[in-house]
C-alpha cells in the first residue's frame, strides 16, 4: 500500500485510501518529531529541492525540516517571481535540476499548473506546496490531520472556509479533501471574492459570516491579501472586518467548543481577533506543529519507499 | 493553360449551385461550367488523380492541359480566411507570408487575410506594400491585407485609412487589441465609412478581462485560473453595435465567442444595423473543458467557453446571426507555447485543419448542410470584404478547391506547412481533406 501516483500535486488527484495513509503514516511521523533526537535514516542519500518562486517561511520551513530529519539532503532555490520574465523557462530550470538528480522537487510557483508542468517533465517526485489559486494540497493534508487528531474523525463533520475564496489554494484544495474525507463544506466571503459557479463544487455558499459558522464544527479563516482592496475587491480593511473578522463577539453565533484554523501567515485584527486566534479553540499553531509530520509522511512515502507505482 | 475538372460535386453557395458539374478553366478563370464538358473521350487515371503530359483531344472544348477526375469529391469556390496572422514583417521565426499561404493552401484556403498586427504594425502604405510585394513573390495564395485603425494600434490616433485603403486594405482592424476608447471607434466608424471599409474589432473590454487567461466559468474556479467574464467580450460588442447604428458605418466582429455576443448581434441584425461576424473553428468544437491539463493549446482570446455558448455559436451560423467561420490563425513558437500557462501567449493555428474540422464537428453530424458551411467559407467572407472572389461562374476567378468529404486522417501537427505547432487537434481523427488547391487557375497545393 502506497501513493499511485510519483507526484503530490493536487487534492482532486488523491484517493480516499492515499489520504488515509498519508493521515496515519504522520502519525508515526508526530511521534519521531517529539521525540529528544529527532532524526530518522528514512531518507538517507535522498535529495529534496526546495524551488520556491514565491516568498513562504512556514512552508519552505516545513519542508525543510521535514526533509532533514528524515535524514535527505535539502536544497533551498528562491526566486523572486520578478526575475521570471527575464530568466530561465520554467521548462529549463526543471531540465537543469533533473540533471542534479534530486528525488524530490517541492516547487511553489504563482502560476497554476506549474507543478503539474514540472511533473510531466521530470522523473523527481513533484509537491506541490501551492501553484497559483490551484491547489495546495499539503497544507490541506495537514489541515485534515490537525482536525482528525482533534476530533477523532472526519466524517459528519461540518467546516465553514472563509474569505477570499477566488484566489485561494488552500480553499480549492481544502474543499476537494474535506468533501472526500465525509465533511461537509461551506464557503463565505464577500460576492466579489467567491468564484462563480462555486457552488457547483458541491459547497453551500454563503455572504454572512453568522449564518456561515453556525451550527459548524470547524472555521476556517483565510488570510486576506490586503493588496485586493486596490483591486476593487473590498472597500476598506475596516469594513471587510467588520463584515468578515472572526470575533469574540461574533463567535456566539457558532457552537460553543468551534474549532478555528488558519494557514497563516494571519492579519490579527483584520480576518481574525487577535483574542481568537489565540484563543482556547484555536489550532492555528497545531497546523504549525502537524505540518511537520504531514511533510515527513509525503517525503518518505513518496522516496522512501512507500511508492507502489 | 487549360484545365478540365470533371466529375466533381459542384457546391457554390453564392449561386445555390449543388450538383455534379465539369469545370473548364483557362488562363486563369472559369470558361465553362456544365454536365459533361467533355464528352467521354478524356481518360482519366482514377478518382482524384488527373492525366498530365500530353495534350487531350476532348470533343467540342479543344485540347487540354490536365485533366483532374473530381468523382466523389467536392469543388467549390476557393476558401476565404478573413482571419490569420501572417507574422511577417517581425516574426518570421513563427510564420512567414510564405509558409503561412502554403499552410492556407494546404487547408484549402486560397485567399487570406492578414491581420496588422505585425512588426512593424501594418499601419501604414509602406508596410501593406511590403505585405502585398511578399506576397506576390512568395505567396501560395492571395494575401489581403487588412490595414490599423489606431496608428501602432496603440488607440490612441487614427491610422492613415484612406491611403490603407489606397494600398490595397480591405479592412481595418486593431486586432489583437481592442479600440477602447468609445469615441475614438465612433471615429473611426465615421471615417472608414468613407471608404466602404468594415471595421474589425477585437471585442474585448480590457477592464472586464483584467489579467484573465481563461474564460471565467466552472473550470476556472476549479483549476484557480483567472477568468475572462463572456461579459467582457458582450459589453463591447453591444458599445459597437450602438456605434454602428449611429454612425451607419460597417462593423465586423471578430471571433465571436459568447452567446450573449451572438444574441446581440441577431438582434442589431433585425433592425437593420450593418454588422457582420465571425467564429471560430476552435470555438466551434471545444469548450473551456479543453484547458484542464493546463494545456496551453487551448488557450486563446477570445477564451474557448462553456458547452452552453458553443451551442449558441452553431445556432447562430445555423440562422445568419453569424456570417463567417475564419481561424484566427495565431502562429507561436514552442518555446513560447511551453511555459506556465499564464505565461504562455494567447492563440492557437488553424488553417490546416479549419475544413476538417468544421466538417467534422457540424457537417457530418448533421447541423449544417455542406452548402451551408461552405457559404461561411466562401461567399460570406467575400460579400462582407467585396472581393472578387467566393463564387463559382463562367468568367470567375478559377480560385477553387477540391476536397474529399469523407476521407480520415489524423492531425499531426509535425506535419503542417506552418512554421508552428499550437494546434489544440492535434492527435485528433478527422473526416474530411483539401485534395487540391487552385488559385488562379493553377494548383498551388495538391494532395500526394
Amino acid at each position: 500500500m502506497g501513493l499511485a501516483g510519483k507526484d503530490l500535486l493536487s487534492m482532486r488527484g488523491l484517493t480516499v485510501d492515499e489520504i488515509r495513509l498519508i493521515l496515519d503514516t504522520a502519525e508515526s511521523m508526530k511521534e519521531v518529531a517529539r521525540r529528544d533526537i529527532k532524526k530518522v535514516p528514512a531518507l538517507r542519500g535522498k535529495t529534496l529541492i526546495n524551488l520556491f518562486y514565491e516568498p513562504s517561511t512556514r512552508t519552505r520551513t516545513s519542508f525543510e525540516i521535514a526533509g532533514k530529519w528524515l535524514s535527505a539532503d535539502v536544497i533551498n532555490i528562491s526566486i523572486s517571481s520578478s526575475s521570471v520574465a527575464k530568466g530561465e523557462s520554467l521548462k529549463d530550470t526543471g531540465l537543469t535540476l533533473q540533471a542534479m538528480h534530486p528525488d524530490v522537487v517541492v516547487i511553489r510557483h504563482p502560476s497554476a499548473g506549474a507543478a503539474e508542468f514540472l511533473a510531466r517533465r521530470l522523473a523527481a517526485s513533484i509537491i506541490n506546496a501551492g501553484d497559483g489559486a490551484h491547489e495546495h494540497p499539503s497544507q490541506a493534508l495537514l489541515d485534515l490531520f490537525t482536525i482528525r487528531e482533534k476530533v477523532g474523525r472526519l466524517e459528519g463533520l461540518k467546516v465553514a472556509i472563509i474569505g477570499d475564496i477566488a484566489h485561494s489554494r488552500v480553499a480549492r484544495s481544502n474543499i476537494h479533501g474535506m468533501q472526500k474525507m465525509g465533511m461537509e463544506v461551506r464557503v463565505a466571503g464577500p460576492r466579489t471574492m467567491l468564484p462563480r459557479f462555486v457552488e457547483r463544487l458541491g459547497v453551500e455558499v454563503f455572504t454572512n459570516l453568522d449564518r456561515a459558522i453556525a451550527e459548524v464544527d470547524v472555521i476556517m479563516m483565510l488570510r486576506l491579501q490586503t493588496e485586493r482592496q486596490q483591486a476593487g475587491l473590498f472597500p476598506s480593511l475596516r469594513e471587510y472586518s467588520r463584515l468578515f473578522g472572526l470575533t469574540v463577539e461574533r463567535l456566539k453565533a457558532a457552537k460553543s467548543n468551534v474549532l478555528i484554523m488558519h494557514p497563516g501567515p494571519i492579519n490579527r485584527g483584520v480576518e481574525i481577533a487577535p483574542d481568537v486566534a489565540d484563543g482556547p479553540y484555536s489550532l492555528i499553531l497545531n497546523q504549525v506543529e502537524n505540518g511537520l509530520a504531514v511533510r515527513m509522511a509525503l517525503l518518505y512515502l513518496l522516496a522512501g519507499g512507500g511508492q507502489t507505482g | 493553360m487549360r484545365i478540365l475538372i470533371k466529375g466533381g460535386r459542384v457546391i457554390d453557395p453564392a449561386n445555390t449551385v449543388d450538383e455534379i458539374l465539369d469545370l473548364l478553366i483557362e488562363d486563369g478563370k472559369i470558361i465553362q461550367m456544365s454536365r459533361n464538358v467533355s464528352g467521354d473521350t478524356l481518360h482519366s487515371t482514377g478518382r482524384g488523380k488527373s492525366s498530365k503530359g500530353s495534350k487531350s483531344q476532348t470533343n467540342g472544348i479543344g485540347p487540354i492541359d490536365r485533366a483532374m477526375d473530381a468523382t466523389g469529391l467536392v469543388v467549390c469556390p476557393g476558401l476565404i480566411d478573413m482571419h490569420v496572422h501572417l507574422r511577417q514583417p517581425g516574426r518570421e521565426d513563427k510564420e512567414t507570408i510564405a509558409s503561412g499561404t502554403m499552410a492556407a493552401a494546404r487547408g484549402g484556403f486560397t485567399a487570406v487575410c492578414c491581420m496588422p498586427n505585425t512588426d512593424p504594425v501594418n499601419d501604414t502604405r509602406a508596410v501593406t506594400e511590403f505585405i502585398l510585394d511578399a506576397a506576390k513573390r512568395e505567396g501560395a495564395v492571395q494575401v489581403y491585407p487588412v490595414g490599423a485603425i489606431t496608428k501602432g494600434l496603440k488607440g490612441e490616433e487614427l491610422a492613415e485609412i484612406g491611403e490603407l485603403f489606397e494600398a490595397g486594405c480591405v479592412a481595418v482592424s486593431d486586432d489583437g487589441r481592442p479600440v477602447m476608447s468609445a469615441e475614438l471607434m465612433r471615429r473611426a466608424m465615421e471615417y472608414a465609412a468613407m471608404f466602404d471599409l468594415p471595421v474589425i474589432q477585437h471585442s474585448e473590454d480590457l477592464h472586464l478581462s483584467g489579467r484573465g487567461v481563461v474564460h471565467e466559468g466552472f473550470v476556472s474556479t476549479d483549476l484557480g485560473l483567472r477568468g475572462i467574464p463572456s461579459a467582457s467580450e458582450a459589453v463591447m460588442v453591444a458599445r459597437d453595435l450602438l456605434l454602428a447604428e449611429l454612425t451607419g458605418a460597417r462593423l465586423h466582429i471578430a471571433h465571436v465567442s459568447a452567446a450573449e455576443s451572438v444574441r446581440l448581434i441577431r438582434e442589431a441584425k433585425t433592425r437593420g444595423v450593418r454588422v457582420s461576424c465571425e467564429v471560430t473553428p476552435h470555438h466551434l468544437a471545444l469548450t473551456e473543458e479543453a484547458v484542464h491539463g493546463f494545456s496551453t493549446h487551448a488557450k486563446m482570446n477570445p477564451p474557448l467557453r462553456s458547452e452552453a455558448d458553443r451551442q449558441a455559436l452553431i445556432e447562430g451560423l445555423r440562422d445568419g446571426a453569424i456570417d463567417v467561420i475564419a481561424t484566427d490563425h495565431a502562429p507561436h513558437t514552442v518555446q513560447e507555447k511551453e511555459q506556465e500557462f499564464d505565461q504562455a501567449p494567447f492563440g492557437v493555428i488553424g488553417l490546416e485543419t479549419a475544413l476538417a474540422v468544421t466538417l467534422t464537428t457540424l457537417v457530418h453530424p448533421g447541423v449544417l448542410t455542406l452548402s451551408q458551411a461552405m457559404g461561411k467559407f466562401t461567399s460570406e467572407p467575400a460579400r462582407i470584404l467585396k472581393l472578387p472572389k467566393g463564387r463559382i461562374a463562367e468568367g470567375a476567378d478559377a480560385d477553387l478547391t477540391i476536397f474529399d468529404p469523407t476521407r480520415e486522417w489524423e492531425v499531426d501537427a509535425g506535419a503542417f506547412a506552418s512554421k508552428s505547432r499550437n494546434t489544440p487537434f492535434h492527435g485528433w481523427r478527422l473526416k474530411g481533406q483539401t485534395v487540391a488547391t487552385l488559385v488562379a487557375g493553377k494548383v498551388v497545393w495538391e494532395a500526394s
